[in-house]
Formats: C-alpha cells, sequence, structure tokens
C-alpha cells in the first residue's frame, strides 16, 4: 500500500490515518446505535428465565395480538404486491400520461409520518368524517376494528414492492417483452413466462421487506385502531402497552418476535441478492437487482 | 410477401422521426434502411413489424392493410439490436418459444424436431442446451434469428443486426445472412448505420435522412449516381471542392474536368479519395502532402491545395511520397452537384 501511495497523490480520504478513522467510526456508531439495542432486547426478554419468557408468549392477549399481526399481512401483502406489480409494469412498459404524477404518488407514503397517514384515515372513516355516518349507519366497523388495521398498514407499505421492481424493470427495458409478443405471446403470457422469470429475486425481496414493515408499523396503526387491549391490538402496539404495564420481560419477549422476524428479513435480503447476482447474460444494470440504498426506512 | 409503406407519417411528441414515407419492397427482397443515427430507420421498421403504429399513411403487406393489425397477429419476425433472447431460458427454449405460445397447436416432437432444424440452419447443433449468457454474441445473434424463423414469419425485420459485434465475426455473418436469405427467400428487411453493410448484403438500398427519404436503388445505383451531396458524403470518404461550370466542365488548377448533366454556374464537387491520382509531373491541381498513412491495402496521402484546401487520396503501397512533398492531384472521376 504504502508503495502505490507514496508514487502519486492520496486521493480525498485515501491517508491511511483517515481510513482507519473513518472505518473504526463507523463501526463504533453501528455497534452503539444499532447493535446493541437489539441485543439488549434479547438480554432483557430472557433475563427472569426462559419460563417466564415463553408465560408470557403464551399469554392470551400476546398470542391475539400475534394472530391479528399475521392476518393484517396475510391480506396487506398480497393486496400491496399486486399493486407494486402492477404499478410497475404501467410505469415500465407503458408509456402514458401523468406516469411521474404515479411515481410520486407511490413515494408518498415513504416520505410521510405513518402518524399522518393515521389521523387522515381518522377524518376518512371515522365518526365526524367524510364516510363515517354512512358506515355507521350501514353498520360496518373500519376504525378501531380489523379493516382498518389493514388499511392504514396497506397505505404504509404501498411502495416496497414497486420500488423494489421499478428500477430493475426500467433497467430490463421492453426488449423482452416486445421479443415475447412479437412471437405471438398474449400479454398474460409474456408476464408470466417472460417478465415474472426476470423479476423474481427482486419481486421475492420486495414482498419480505413489505411484510416486515407490515408486521412491525406502529404509528399508523395504533391510531385507528384504538389499542384495545386482546382485540384490536397488533403486536407493536402490544409491546407498548405491556411495557406502559412495567411488565418488562413481556414487553421485551414480544419485540423479540419481532427482532427474529427482522432477522430474518436481512437474511433473506443477503441470500436473494447473491441469487439475483448469480444470474448472468443481463445488461449490466440490471445484473444486480439491489435496492436502491436509501430507499428503506 | 410484398410491403408497401404509403406515405407514413411518425411523430414522437414535438419531434417528427419521419415524414411521409413511400416505399416498395417485393417479395422475396433483402432491403437495406441505411441512415444516420435520428434518421427515422429504426422508427420506420419497428412500424413495419407493428411495434409502433404511424400517425398517417398506411403500410400493406401484399393486397392487405397492416397498418392497424398489433405486432402479436402481424407475422413478422423481428431481430432486435441487443437480441432480446430470454435470459433465463435455454438456446432451445427461446427458439421454441414462439411455436410453444402459438395459436397453431403442435406436439412436443413436432416443436423439438423444428428446433433441431434451426440450430441446424443457424450453425448451432449442440448448443441448444445453453443459456444465453454462455454463448459468444455471434451466436447469439443467430440465436436470436432461428427464434425469429421459428414462427414462419411473413417478413424479416432486423434492427442493426450486426450493431454490436466485432468487425470480423460483423463480415463472417453478413456473408451467412445472405446465405440464410437465398436458401429462404423471405422477405427481409433491416436497419443499419454502417454503409458498407448496407452495400455488401442489400439487394436494393434505402438512404434516410431526417426522417425522409434521399435516394433508393440497388448498391450499384446508389454507389454510382448518387443524387446528393448528402448521400455521396454518407456513402463514404469524399473531398469537397467548390468551381464554377460551364457547358460541362470546371476548371480545377491547372487541370479541366468533364462534368456531364451539371448546369452552369458554382457547384460543389466531390471526389473518393481513391479517384485521385498522385502525380509528380504537372496537369493536375498542385498539393503539398501534409502526412502519410499507412494502410494493409494502400497508403493514405493527407494533402493540402495551394488554397488551404484539405484533400485525401488513397495511392497503391508501392507509391514513394513522403510528408513535405510537392505534386499534383489528378481527378479520375467525380461527383458535382449544383449549389
Amino acid at each position: 500500500m504504502s508503495t502505490t501511495t507514496r508514487s502519486k497523490p492520496p486521493r480525498v480520504g485515501d491517508r491511511p490515518a483517515i481510513r482507519r478513522t473513518l472505518i473504526a467510526g463507523v463501526l463504533l456508531v453501528g455497534a452503539v446505535l444499532v447493535l446493541a439495542p437489539l441485543i439488549v432486547i434479547f438480554f432483557q426478554a430472557f433475563s427472569m428465565g426462559a419460563d417466564t419468557f415463553a408465560a408470557a408468549i403464551a399469554h392470551p392477549d400476546t398470542l391475539h395480538a400475534i394472530f391479528l399481526t399475521v392476518v393484517t399481512a396475510l391480506v396487506a401483502v398480497p393486496v400491496n404486491t399486486a399493486f407494486g406489480v402492477a404499478a410497475a409494469w404501467a410505469i415500465t412498459k407503458f408509456d402514458f400520461r401523468g406516469k411521474r404524477l404515479l411515481l410520486i404518488v407511490i413515494e408518498i407514503p415513504f416520505s410521510i409520518s405513518p402518524i399522518v397517514a393515521g389521523v387522515a384515515y381518522l377524518f376518512v372513516y371515522g365518526l365526524q368524517g367524510l364516510f363515517g355516518p354512512a358506515l355507521q349507519s350501514a353498520d360496518i366497523k373500519i376504525l378501531f376494528a380489523l379493516p382498518g388495521i389493514i388499511l392504514a398498514s396497506m397505505f404504509v407499505t404501498a411502495p416496497f414492492v414497486a420500488r423494489e421492481l421499478i428500477p430493475l424493470m426500467q433497467a430490463q427495458g421492453r426488449d423482452l417483452e416486445e421479443a415475447a409478443t412479437s412471437l405471438g405471446a398474449s400479454g398474460w403470457r409474456t408476464f408470466f413466462s417472460v417478465t415474472l422469470p426476470n423479476i423474481r429475486w427482486a419481486l421475492l425481496y420486495g414482498v419480505v421487506l413489505c411484510n416486515a414493515r407490515v408486521m412491525g408499523e406502529f404509528g399508523a396503526v395504533s391510531v385507528v385502531s384504538g389499542n384495545i387491549r386482546g382485540q384490536t391490538n397488533t403486536l407493536p402496539l402490544h409491546i407498548e402497552l405491556l411495557y406502559h404495564d412495567y411488565q418488562t420481560a413481556g414487553a421485551f419477549a414480544a419485540a423479540s418476535i419481532l427482532t427474529v422476524l427482522a432477522l430474518f428479513t436481512i437474511v433473506a435480503k443477503v441470500l436473494l441478492e447473491r441469487q439475483g447476482a448469480g444470474r448472468g447474460g443481463r445488461p449490466a444494470p440490471a445484473a444486480a437487482p439491489a435496492p436502491v440504498q436509501g430507499m428503506n426506512p | 410477401m410484398k410491403i408497401t409503406l404509403d406515405n407514413v407519417v411518425k411523430t414522437f411528441d414535438t419531434f417528427r422521426a419521419v415524414h411521409g414515407v413511400s416505399l416498395e419492397i417485393e417479395s422475396g427482397q433483402l432491403v437495406a434502411l441505411l441512415g444516420p443515427s435520428g434518421s427515422g430507420k429504426t422508427t420506420i421498421l419497428r412500424m413495419v413489424a407493428g411495434l409502433e403504429f404511424p400517425d398517417g399513411g398506411s403500410i400493406y403487406f401484399g393486397e392487405q392493410d397492416a397498418t392497424d393489425i398489433p405486432v402479436r397477429e402481424r407475422g413478422v419476425g423481428f431481430v432486435f439490436q441487443h437480441y432480446a433472447l430470454f435470459p433465463h431460458m435455454t438456446v432451445a427454449e427461446n427458439i421454441a418459444f414462439g411455436m410453444k405460445v402459438s395459436k397453431v397447436k403442435r406436439s412436443r416432437a413436432e416443436i423439438d424436431g423444428r428446433v433441431e432444424q434451426l440450430l441446424a440452419l443457424v450453425k448451432l447443433e449442440g448448443l441448444g442446451g445453453r443459456f444465453p449468457s454462455q454463448i459468444s454474441g455471434g451466436q447469439r445473434q443467430r440465436v436470436a434469428l432461428a427464434r425469429a424463423l421459428a414462427v414462419d414469419p411473413k417478413v424479416l425485420l432486423l434492427d442493426e443486426p450486426f450493431g454490436a459485434l466485432d468487425a470480423n465475426v460483423r463480415r463472417d455473418l453478413r456473408r451467412w445472412l445472405r446465405e440464410i436469405h437465398e436458401e429462404l427467400g423471405i422477405t427481409t428487411l433491416f436497419v443499419t448505420h454502417d454503409q458498407e453493410e448496407a452495400l455488401d448484403l442489400a439487394d436494393r438500398v434505402v438512404i434516410l435522412n431526417e426522417g425522409k427519404i434521399v435516394q433508393a436503388g440497388t448498391p450499384e445505383e446508389v454507389c454510382r449516381a448518387p443524387n446528393s451531396a448528402f448521400v455521396t458524403r454518407f456513402l463514404g470518404d469524399a473531398n469537397r471542392l467548390e468551381a464554377a461550370v460551364s457547358e460541362g466542365r470546371a476548371k480545377l488548377g491547372a487541370g479541366e474536368i468533364s462534368l456531364p448533366g451539371v448546369g452552369d454556374g458554382k457547384a460543389e464537387i466531390y471526389i473518393r479519395p481513391a479517384d485521385l491520382d498522385w502525380g509528380t509531373q504537372g496537369g493536375g491541381i498542385p498539393a503539398t502532402v501534409l502526412r502519410v498513412l499507412d494502410r494493409p491495402e494502400n497508403r493514405r496521402i493527407l494533402a493540402q491545395l495551394d488554397d488551404g484546401t484539405a484533400m485525401e487520396l488513397d495511392v497503391t503501397p508501392e507509391t514513394e511520397v513522403k510528408r513535405g512533398d510537392r505534386g499534383y492531384l489528378l481527378i479520375r472521376r467525380a461527383n458535382a452537384f449544383a449549389l
């Protein structure tokens, strides 16, 4: 290293001292900010023994919260996957007026605070809201019930799949679809035989991310669910509730479930990116269906 | 299948890509659409394919108006510039794709047999199990052609078929495409910006500029009788001189050239480097040698006339000439256009 740096002037930040300081600093901040709290969660969860941990998990309210979270994900993730694929397909394969507008609309949930989304739903479906009275007279309960939780979760996670797919599909262009069509394939056939196999890893990653976020969503859901213990409490809301009740071990036990989910998501990301990079014969920008950094909240 | 374009117009947003192009391609012909980038050649090809639709005018396949027939039903074989092979399918699966999705149901054995036949046609026997990423650019190009031919197209359309290949592979594939065309006799239209490719391969060359046809004819016609300064310059290197023409003759330096058919007045005269001779005796236009470029087949002299005009000429490798020499340029052949 010293022989190469001696013969030419150092580039910015190329000096060993700067490089080492920077790496050490980043590692330290990463450990303190990210890693340490995660370790603490598991520590706390098991601090009163595995039995307490098991009891906390097996508590009916906790089980119900898990159940509610899973149901929400089972509805929100497929719907948002379908929406994401359709939006990505429309944006990358068609030319139409308002394309940019659609891109911006898809971005909104990323840039808006989830709690604002929750409050917005209150204004639409709440008793004083736009459809509130109509819904009440029809005896349809949206707020403070499962539909509200699902709607709020879907709002927050709407961009995830689309944002994974759009850069990849843009890089891939339309040639493959045009080729398939010129060979006589129908639109569906083209999608399933040509487009889908080429986006499958990015799609799967988008779904995994979307799922992690649906299960972990707090702000928007907290506004619309009403926080009714054992009825409208999803896992993140339940954790907060337990914590405020000074049931520390229970709160951390429930939190550890979400943490495991997060770890699973990270592992899936690494594996899927490796899959993506393993494919040959693609134009260079399409080779890695890696997400654009900085858009994962 | 004869293809007729009747006054076809295409505009993208505000950009007029194709202005009223009319063209007849006889059945079984191999025709090149030649032009610089932005001349509208690819747009025309895509309109013939049905991948774009014209804003005005009509396209006929034989007697049938094909203007509004979607690409899926138009029965064309399209070879994309970057081949657009399906990366997740093997070579054989790529070739079979069109037959598998076709409304005409074929048995598995029938499809496999046809794939083998096509692999043999494009000289890729035994490579059916490879993926596109595992074969060379030239082989991909041939797979793309086999895939397009698999659906028995009425018309074969190729977009810059050799654009992404090395010079040597390109020359081989050109000969080979010509052979396939002679064998199958399918009406073929291809787009290129490479004059040599167009002239080597096509029965007829259609030269485009800024969305209009500038000249169409056999390679011989466009080479020997270019109808404009643009065509002359586009087909190859040419020196440009201005001179006054009177009674079909123009004086250049100490010499005179005959330009039959050019009206009196000022004209621009184009002379190809190979149509100039280098003389050490008088009789031509006096010039000074600035540089000599040695090439495998000849020597190119970069010379300067006394008025500062730069001229290039090709001489035999045996010619003794060096930088700073004085001599005379003798014009053997020229094309002139009135200014």
